[in-house]
């Protein structure tokens, strides 16, 4: 057989691809390990110091615990609420739908300067003050549509016959609901979940605009660019992103583990 | 709005029984009386503060209720620059993020697909930048890019870069960050469009005598298309907005302002609120336009 350059340009340039979108993620755990006395821009020694104490610079924790609280109580909204209207888009027919499609587009559809900006000045016009719950509201308001797009995906895989033989076997609503519906959709429950985590705790823009006083993780890295980044933020950063990792490689296995005992 | 025709459902549901319209009804409200207090009403509330007129206590941060059209006038002959910027920079940024992301999505949803452990790692290894906070991933590109860094000093060594002559605060730099920032959200949707390619279409293809660039531009791209589209608008959208790149304490330098680094300073900074909205009102328009063609253009409806 002979060498084929078509054969082998498709998994460099994607090994490439993959090398370039790496190369901040170990710029930033490397940069956690330096000894820093001004500024982390460049490197001087190593040190395990700012890992074992984070928490001295006592702003980066406490922004950290800010980010997620608000992340948390978000997340529990906005899926609550993202849940409700999926099933309802998924399983009923009711007038309206289209306005109702078009009004969970828009939120994905629009420059987060512009939500951050239009719901500071209706905090403003209204004459509310900023702090952590006005960001909780920003955040529940943007992550909203992704959480119904997720459940919605998950609520058309359903059989409906399912929840028929529920009825036919006299469960009354509420059982049908908790033992056969719920249980079932939970996988794109839990799915829609972890990404509004993650798209509150990540949140700068929106948060910004909304935040007034408050600090969150990402407002204090931005605050401190000026100055330069703590490698305590960077410890904070490289230890979600380990956290994080090692969870979507645990639903990973447990999926693939699944999948094998479906076919045995 | 070209994104769904308005009023399509309605069709049909007469005979639906009285109580599942309640049960919808009860579902419904809750999510979508939010959208409307802090998605909806923020948006008027923007158009509102964007005519507002300066208070005549004279007091900074203070504005009237009015009726002051000249407001966008003044924002355009301000900031006319920092506009046209945000939009060549977000389309230079998508189509960069278009260039590397298709073949990784290529790759993993056609080349990798009998291979579930290789697919779901790289797939991992897509995502892997969202669970790293995006300030902190433009840090370290600033951090690449700084004046001390070894690639900054290798690229003047070999004469690329003039020794006086920095990455840094450039054009390059800031439209590099924002490429970065957004190719996720350009893989996964043409990855999504590509993993549901039926090969057989393209080997047909390949049967009648097509060459593999043939195959590839007549059968699939076209089918990949829907997946481009969210791509594109995932990316171009959201970078249209953002001023953290762009900012002088990242990526940006002197004239590398985007409208957001506009909208962020006359709110913060001068709280000069009227000015602020009035950009975030064009934008927005400007957005919805530009989206309304596209999407009517490439034919694509479905986008939910």
């Amino acid at each position: 057989m002979k060498f084929s350059l078509g054969k082998w340009l498709l998994p460099t340039y994607v090994t490439l691809a993959f090398i370039f979108t790496m190369i901040p993620i170990g710029y930033t755990f490397v940069f956690s390990f330096n000894k820093v006395e001004k500024s982390n821009i460049a490197w001087k020694e190593f040190t395990f110091d700012n890992w074992l104490n984070m928490c001295d610079q006592p702003v980066v924790c406490e922004a950290f615990g800010n980010s997620l609280a608000i992340a948390v109580i978000s997340t529990l909204i906005s899926t609550a609420l993202g849940t409700a209207i999926a099933i309802a888009l998924g399983r009923y027919k009711f007038k309206g739908r289209s306005a109702t499609n078009l009004l969970l587009f828009l939120p994905m559809a629009t420059p987060e300067v512009v939500m951050g900006a239009g719901l500071a000045a209706q905090f403003l016009n209204v004459g509310i003050s900023k702090g952590f719950w006005t960001i909780v509201v920003a955040h529940v308001m943007f992550t909203l549509s992704f959480v119904v797009v997720t459940v919605k995906a998950r609520v058309a895989t359903l059989d409906p016959r399912l929840e028929e033989a529920g009825r036919d076997l006299y469960a009354n609503a509420s059982s049908v609901f908790w033992r056969i519906t719920f249980p079932l959709l939970l996988p794109g429950i839990m799915a829609a979940a972890m990404l509004s985590f993650a798209l509150s705790f990540d949140d700068f823009i929106i948060t910004q605009f909304n935040s007034g006083p408050e600090t969150t993780f990402p407002k204090f890295v931005y605050t401190a660019a000026a100055r330069g980044i703590p490698p305590e933020a960077n410890v904070i950063g490289s230890l979600v992103f380990i956290v994080a990792i090692a969870i979507v490689m645990i639903v990973q296995v447990r999926a693939s583990l699944k999948a094998k005992k479906l076919r045995a | 709005m070209a994104f769904v025709a308005l009023g399509q459902g309605s069709a049909g549901n007469s005979s639906a029984p009285k109580k599942a319209s309640r049960v919808a009804f009860i579902l419904l409200a809750p999510g979508m009386i939010y959208l409307g207090l802090f998605f909806l009403t923020p948006l008027v509330s923007l158009v509102i503060t964007s005519l507002k007129t300066a208070s005549f206590t004279g007091e900074i941060g203070m504005y009237d209720y009015g009726f002051q059209v000249s407001n966008y006038a003044y924002a355009l002959d301000q900031y006319l620059p920092q506009i046209t910027r945000s939009f060549i920079y977000a389309l230079i940024a998508t189509l960069m993020a278009l260039l590397i992301s298709y073949p990784i999505a290529y790759f993993i949803g056609v080349k990798a697909r009998n291979k579930p452990i290789l697919q779901a790692f790289l797939l991992t290894l897509v995502i892997a930048p969202f669970f790293i906070s995006f300030l902190l991933r433009t840090f370290a590109w600033k951090q690449i890019f700084s004046n001390e860094s070894p690639a900054t000093q290798f690229l003047q060594s070999i004469g690329v870069l003039a020794p006086d002559q920095y990455v840094i605060g450039s054009s390059f730099a800031v439209i590099a960050g924002l490429t970065y920032n957004f190719i996720p959200f350009m893989t996964l949707p043409i990855y999504t469009s590509l993993e549901r390619l039926d090969t057989r279409l393209v080997e047909a293809g390949a049967d009648l005598y097509a060459t593999p660039v043939q195959t590839f531009w007549k059968v699939t791209f076209p089918l990949s298309l829907p997946g481009v589209i969210s791509g594109t608008l995932l990316t171009f959208i959201p970078i249209s907005g953002d001023y953290v790149s762009a900012s002088r304490d990242f990526l940006g330098g002197s004239d590398t302002a985007m409208i957001g680094n506009v909208v962020e300073a006359n709110f913060f900074r001068i709280q000069d609120y009227p000015t602020a909205s009035a950009l975030s009102v064009m934008l927005m328009a400007a957005i919805v336009v530009l989206v309304s063609v596209y999407v009517r253009k490439s034919g694509t409806e479905e986008l939910l």
